[in-house]
């Protein structure tokens, strides 16, 4: 895998972008031999991440930078890696966690999504500022799609 | 320029029971639309709220937590809350999240108004 992204998009935090990021997301998901539901998932993950940065790392302001790069994995097995970036709060790594899913309430789903989503799920902090993300997934006969969603355990989570 | 953030919710009464259709995709640019007209709803203490989600083909955890929050405030109401025509994309978030046993779920509009 090459260091420069084969893709990189900027865009603004702004709910409104949510949707053609997803749409990218999950046709270079497909692009890169995961099946619809699979590109679906990892568009669903990406969502998150970038729903975070819009609440927590820029706290809903609409005129922060963020910035989606995304690479093949093409060594067996293949897969993808998608990295996000902000200029945003810096988020002290270890509160970065599930939430205990028993506690039924709103929010608080987004990290646990992503994490029963991706292989592998990786906050830092970006120097200069503002928050590094990388999610990475590989081509499993292990997928939650059309399998029980519910086998994974996961139960760590994000800000609240 | 039309308001890209809204979502068109539907709302019809049946007797005591209000039935809410939003139409289109539910994440973080549109779930605020679907609480407010949730708050509303919850405002004329019908028996039964059911959310038709027939129409949605995508939902995130906005949506979720939009759905949590109504179904909270529904139970000390003493309102029922049933959620039906779920999507796989959006049963899936549902069942990663597990609240899938936690919700009401019917698989239909009519089976809904019989829960």
């Amino acid at each position: 895998m090459s260091d420069s992204p084969h893709l990189r998009i900027e865009l603004l935090s702004q709910p409104r972008y949510l949707a053609p990021a997803r749409a990218m997301v999950a046709a270079l998901s497909q692009r890169y031999g995961f099946s619809d539901c699979e590109g679906n998932q990892i568009a669903l993950a990406l969502d998150e991440a970038l729903c975070n940065v819009i609440n927590h790392g820029y706290e809903r302001r609409s005129d922060g930078p963020i910035w989606i790069s995304v690479w093949p994995i093409d060594d067996p097995p293949n897969g993808i890696k998608i990295r996000i970036e902000d200029n945003g709060r810096q988020v002290d790594l270890t509160t970065i966690r599930s939430r205990n899913l028993d506690d039924v309430r709103p929010g608080g789903l987004g990290v646990f999504i992503m994490k029963r989503i991706m292989d592998d799920v990786e906050y830092t902090h970006r120097p200069g500022g503002g928050m590094q993300l990388v999610l990475t997934k590989r081509k499993s006969h292990n997928t939650s799609c059309g399998e029980d969603p519910l086998a994974v355990d996961g139960r760590e989570d994000p800000h609240g | 320029m039309a308001d890209e953030n809204r979502l068109d919710v539907q709302v019809e009464t049946q007797e005591q029971t209000i039935i809410v259709r939003p139409v289109g995709d539910i994440d973080l640019a549109c779930s605020p639309t679907l609480r407010s007209e949730l708050m509303r709803v919850q405002g004329e203490r019908f028996v039964r709220i059911v959310v038709d989600l027939s129409a949605v083909p995508y939902m995130d955890s906005s949506g979720v937590a939009t759905l949590v929050e109504a179904m909270q405030i529904a139970l000390r109401n003493g309102t029922r809350l049933v959620l039906c025509g779920l999507q796989d994309r959006v049963r899936s978030i549902f069942e990663i999240a597990r609240l899938d046993s936690v919700f009401t779920i019917a698989g239909s509009q009519e089976d809904a108004l019989t829960v």
